[in-house]
């Protein structure tokens, strides 16, 4: 009996169970599913700041900071091998993100599907990602050319045969076409509201077609001057006949975000009294800036900081150790700032008619008279890094008139015997050949350092924000869309709101306006901000100023200001203080030209540079992948 | 003992950079070695600009093998026995590719088998004949006859022509490897049968008792130029 109760007992316990959709079906613990991400609009906005946060980008604050010596604009006071070696390699700057893609796609097709949030919500979410998407093209095309251009998620059936899933490149028109079309698309579900700076915004999406449509505009123009950088396929290079129309939908989208009626951008003046200071203020102000548009912002214990000034703070100064002075700016650069009294551009005069050297009562003084910004991108020798008292020091020894000899020392701030006494020889910020972190052209960079006590310290770095779209570069873009089409009066006038900005007194007129003159504003303007190598390569002009040529002193300082201007080596301007005790020039200023001794090589930028290699991996998995030209 | 140790020890290590024969491939063991000539005569280009690429077909995935030509217009590479397809990159050297009858394109079929000699035939945009240098006193004075080879639809116009001078004997239009140059622009040119360049001695940055010098012609939208023999000067 025993035994058959404990049969049915067996029979009962097997057969039966619990609720097993309530007990098997258990909600994941440590991973969050589609319903709950895309029906959380706090959830989804966690996702879409994963997506913001990789945004990609070149030559900005918190990468690589040698990546801004890389043309020439400054000098690398560490990582010298830049400066040693000739050619850019074919796959420098290159592309091949899909995956990045994929996310994006993911994202979109998910958001499009979800339907517990508020339809303003989604659409702006949905706004965003196509506004991230664009400008992951954008930056595609500026790399490599046309690309495949895959706007939903590919999916592999397992037939075997992935080969369905090729997609060849587009023309590079058409992702052109389809950045400035996706804007248009996007507007209406975006805010207009200028204080959003780290969202994209109705000023965002026409800011970037702004761009977009200007650099598709100067390809097609431009591009007569290298016929060989060309595509049969229309993959790389753009019609010249379509020219016009994209500069006319450049300076539309310009004159549209200027006119105010996408929020209240304006060009940043709460310092009327110091433009310089001014100047230096626009990048690092946070509060109400009507300057920026979109912004990398970052924040203090955060996890989120950027390293910018404690890299580049002046060595004398360093709040960590002895770091900081990584990015020289080269004369090549700092020479290029007019003369605010006549628009005109000058060397630094260093000597007199009969070959003497000028003496200056302050280092400050050769520099004196010139457009404001040289004061709010460089730190000068002898200028100051934060308070009155902070002076840098930079002087590269001592000068005897006498003989001419110059007394130095290998190390920075040496206080050497000369003539009895002990003196300092040589500056704490150099400049020493080859010593890294002095000032080995003779200058330092200003431009988002950040002037707030600590910024410096490794353990708490900075939270200055880095400025990707601002109002200053789109009023370039309309003053370069209304030269290209032929309204100087118009590119005059924009031209001029800059320029008075930086403390030009007298306007350029509308027979001023040249090529040359659009290239060295956006240059001097936009310096250290990204732009360089993507003007550059649009303007086809890279191959001319990159040619590889060795250069030399004299041919430095002549034809400043002309955009085809060579700048294939950097050169510095060391200062030299005067010892000649009893002489009334004892303690004064010298300056020469004087190539860092690094600098051994000439930079070439090739025909085959222009749109990076597409490697061989690439294409042996996509064989309609074409390669691009000249490699 | 312990140095006795020590040698015991370095004598187990360089047992182990010794390996066995399973796990080694032989190296590539035939050459293939040539010049690329227009009828007959070898194409003088700069060191390390101009390649030639090497496909060998059959295999999955296909990787180039780049070959770099010297200035003297030789080439050669290390090879496996094969059967390989030589092409030059599109725009890239100064001078096209024939039409290969075989391939009814301008790739060639290489069969490597052993040490093999292969001279690349190809069409210049332009000749240097009879390029004369002279150094008189401190002065280097070049002259030369620039033929053109390439007429109709594919024909470029000459951009300039160039004397350069350098301390070693690799000479060209890249800055560390000329000392000084002289350029001559297209627009100065008035007969191309007869192009006179001078330049005057550069200061030697070290001393040396020889000198070497060409003459370069750069031809409108192609990035390497042709040049003419590297000549030697005893000064």
């Amino acid at each position: 009996m025993k035994k058959y109760i404990l049969i049915a007992a067996t029979v009962i316990v097997t057969c039966t169970s619990c609720n097993d959709d309530e007990f098997l079906n258990r909600d994941p613990r440590n991973i969050l599913i589609d319903n709950q991400v895309f029906n959380d609009p706090a959830i989804v906005l966690s996702v879409v700041a994963d997506l913001y946060a990789r945004y990609p980008e070149y030559q900005q604050i918190n990468g690589n900071v040698h990546d801004h010596a890389n043309f020439n604009e400054a000098f690398s006071s560490q990582d010298y091998g830049r400066h040693g070696n000739q050619d850019f390699g074919y796959g420098d700057w290159g592309w091949w993100n899909y995956g990045f893609v994929r996310e994006l796609n993911l994202f979109l097709e998910k958001i499009a599907i979800a339907n517990q949030l508020d339809e303003g919500v989604r659409s702006r979410f949905e706004a965003e990602v196509k506004w991230l998407r664009a400008s992951v093209y954008f930056d595609a095309v500026k790399r490599v050319g046309g690309v495949p251009l895959i706007l939903q998620t590919l999916e592999y059936d397992f037939s075997g045969d992935p080969s369905y899933l090729r997609v060849s490149r587009a023309k590079e028109h058409e992702i052109y076409d389809f950045i400035l079309q996706e804007m248009d698309a996007i507007l209406p579900a975006l805010p207009a509201n200028a204080e959003i700076k780290d969202r994209a915004t109705k000023g965002l999406a026409i800011a970037l077609k702004s761009r977009a449509a200007l650099y598709a505009g100067s390809i097609a123009k431009h591009g007569v001057r290298t016929p060989e950088v060309s595509l049969p396929g229309g993959e790389v290079g753009i019609p010249a006949s379509m020219a016009n129309g994209y500069y006319t939908t450049s300076l539309e989208a310009s004159l549209q975000l200027l006119s105010g009626e996408m929020g209240n951008y304006h060009l940043y003046m709460k310092n009327p009294d110091s433009l310089s200071a001014n100047f230096a203020s626009l990048f690092i102000d946070k509060n109400q800036n009507p300057e920026a548009i979109f912004v990398n912002d970052f924040r203090l214990r955060s996890g989120k900081i950027n390293h910018w000034t404690l890299e580049n703070q002046p060595r004398s100064m360093s709040e960590d150790g002895v770091n900081g002075g990584r990015v020289n700016p080269s004369l090549n650069f700092v020479q290029s700032f007019e003369l605010l009294g006549n628009n005109s551009f000058s060397p630094f005069p260093i000597r007199d008619a009969s070959g003497n050297f000028i003496v200056y009562d302050d280092q400050l003084d050769i520099f004196r008279g010139r457009d404001a910004r040289l004061y709010a991108t460089v730190m000068l020798p002898g200028s100051t890094y934060r308070g009155s008292n902070d002076k840098v020091d930079i002087w590269a020894g001592l000068f005897r008139p006498q003989n001419g000899e110059i007394i130095s020392a290998d190390q920075p701030g040496v206080v050497q015997t000369v003539d009895g006494t002990d003196k300092q020889v040589v500056g704490f910020d150099g400049p020493i050949n080859g010593f890294n972190f002095t000032a080995q052209t003779g200058f330092l960079i200003r431009k988002y350092i950040d002037p707030t006590p600590g910024a410096g310290q490794i353990g708490t770095q900075s939270d200055v924000w880095y400025i990707r779209f601002r109002i200053g570069e789109i009023v370039l873009n309309a003053a370069e869309a209304a030269f290209e089409l032929g309204d100087l009066g118009l590119a005059a006038q924009h031209l001029n709101e800059i320029r008075q900005r930086a403390g030009f007194t007298t306007d350029l007129s509308a027979g001023d306006i040249t090529f040359d003159r659009i290239v060295h504003e956006r240059r001097m303007e936009l310096a250290f901000e990204g732009h360089e190598l993507w003007d550059m390569k649009r303007w086809r002009i890279a191959h001319l100023i990159l040619d590889g040529q060795n250069m030399d002193a004299n041919s430095l300082v002549q034809n400043i200001g002309v955009a085809t201007k060579r700048k294939t080596q950097v050169y510095g301007l060391w200062p030299y203080k005067i010892h000649s005790p009893g002489s009334p020039d004892h303690n004064k200023w010298i300056y020469n030209i004087v190539q860092p001794n690094r600098v051994t090589n000439s930079d070439r930028f090739r025909i085959g540079n222009y749109y990076s290699f597409i490697n061989d991996e690439i294409r042996n998995r996509n064989p309609l992948i074409v390669i691009n030209p000249n490699q | 003992m312990k140095s006795g140790y020590i040698y015991i020890m370095m004598l187990l290590y360089s047992c182990m950079l010794y390996s066995c024969e399973f796990d080694n491939y032989d190296e590539p063991s035939s050459i293939l070695s040539g010049n690329i000539v227009y009828q007959g005569e070898p194409i003088n280009v700069a060191i390390n600009e101009v390649n030639l690429e090497l496909w060998e077909p059959g295999w999955q995935l296909k990787n180039r093998i780049d070959v770099i030509m010297n200035q003297d217009g030789s080439y050669s590479a290390s090879l496996f026995n094969a059967e390989y397809k030589l092409m030059f990159r599109q725009n890239q050297g100064p001078f096209r590719m024939i039409t290969n009858p075989e391939t009814q394109s301008d790739t060639i079929v290489v069969n490597v088998n052993g040490n093999t000699n292969l001279d690349i035939e190809v069409m210049p945009y332009y000749m240097i004949r009879n390029p004369q240098i002279v150094l008189e006193g401190s002065v280097f004075n070049a002259s030369a006859n620039i033929e053109q080879i390439i007429m109709g639809e594919n024909a470029r116009d000459v951009e300039r022509v160039s004397l350069y001078v350098n301390q070693t004997m690799f000479v060209d239009n890249r800055g560390n490897y000329n000392l000084a140059s002289r350029n001559l622009s297209a627009a100065d040119i008035e007969d191309m049968g007869n192009v006179n360049l001078s330049l005057e001695m550069p200061n030697l940055v070290r001393g040396q008792n020889f000198i070497y010098a060409r003459i370069g012609v750069k031809i409108q939208g192609v990035e390497q130029l042709i040049f003419s023999p590297v000549q030697r000067f005893n000064i």
